[in-house]
């Protein structure tokens, strides 16, 4: 099957989630690429023009929580891809959960930011997530998180 | 011109006054971007904080970005192909919570287009030898090598 016909739906925060997955842009644009974030206006700048939004939320709150998740449902719906991924951090994790009742494969990607422990979001995406990834080699567990490099 | 940062949350005076004490040598205007800090420049243009299309902007003209150790700095540096020189704040001189940043630079120091000083003596040398990067926009790091073929692996549903 070509690449371009592989619909991947990459989902990250505004700041430095984002960051992460523009360096990971010309990997993901072999392939037919749409992209999810907080931060429509950051994604713009970056000459991404077609961007779903999704609304910032975090543990501590839950309304909005609830309606990220919404959101995350109706946006992987809608795409229907393939493949999930995200960088992180909260919205992209309901974007993989997401994913799981539809049938994609899923990845998380821990923040390199994360070099102490891994996020909240990736320790709940070992269990939630096809595979979940740390960029930090002395995290990485027998089974999960994976080690398989960085961003930088 | 040379960018200096500190992020938004924190000051970090011991590195906006050892590159205001630097400045006047350097040959290139040096933009200082100077977050929560009390020490006020003489040498250098110092702003309290910047937009982000701003910085982005400014970014895109520097020669070299100065930093604290801060991932997401760094991360704008990678997007942008800068080099960037490292200083990690220290928690014994209650620059920081903990001494986080001296981990990252340890685990960072030696990437392409990253240098580290581990405190301002090394400046004036790292300044050097960043400035004398003129194109490591094309030298991917090992590391990220492997993760971008991890990634299309795992698109493909080929084995890792």
């Amino acid at each position: 099957m070509a690449n371009d016909t592989i619909r991947v739906l990459a989902v990250a925060s505004g700041g430095g989630h984002w960051e992460q997955l523009m360096l990971l842009r010309p990997t993901l644009a072999q392939y037919d690429i749409r992209f999810a974030t907080t931060e429509p206006a950051v994604a713009a700048q970056h000459g991404i023009a077609k961007v779903d939004s999704l609304p910032d939320c975090n543990q501590n709150k839950p309304v909005q929580s609830a309606l990220c998740a919404l959101v995350a449902l109706w946006i992987v719906l809608k795409h229907r891809p393939r493949v999930i991924l995200s960088t992180g951090a909260a919205p992209g994790f309901f974007c993989i959960l997401a994913g799981r009742l539809i049938g994609a494969r899923t990845l998380w990607i821990d923040s390199v930011a994360n070099g102490e422990e891994l996020s909240m979001c990736g320790k709940l995406s070992k269990r939630f997530a096809h595979q979940c990834w740390t960029q930090w080699e002395h995290l990485a567990g027998p089974a999960s998180p994976r080690y398989h490099g960085a961003v930088l | 011109m040379i960018i200096v940062t500190v992020g938004m949350q924190l000051g970090f005076d011991r590195l906006i006054a050892a590159m205001d004490d630097l400045a006047p040598s350097l040959g290139m205007p040096v933009i200082a971007q100077t977050g929560k800090g009390t020490y006020a420049p003489r040498n250098m243009e110092a702003r309290v904080k910047i937009a982000p299309a701003e910085f982005e902007a400014l970014v895109g003209e520097a020669r070299l970005i100065v930093a604290h150790a801060g991932i997401g700095t760094v991360l704008t540096a990678a997007r942008c192909a800068k080099p960037i020189l490292l200083m990690p704040r220290r928690a014994d001189l209650q620059e920081h919570r903990n001494d986080h940043q001296m981990a990252t630079v340890g685990k960072l120091a030696g990437r392409p287009g990253i240098l580290v000083a581990k405190d301002e003596s090394e400046l004036p040398a790292r300044i050097a030898e960043g400035l004398a990067v003129t194109d490591w926009a094309a030298v991917q790091s090992p590391t990220a090598r492997s993760l971008h073929g991890a990634l299309a692996a795992f698109i493909e549903n080929r084995p890792l």
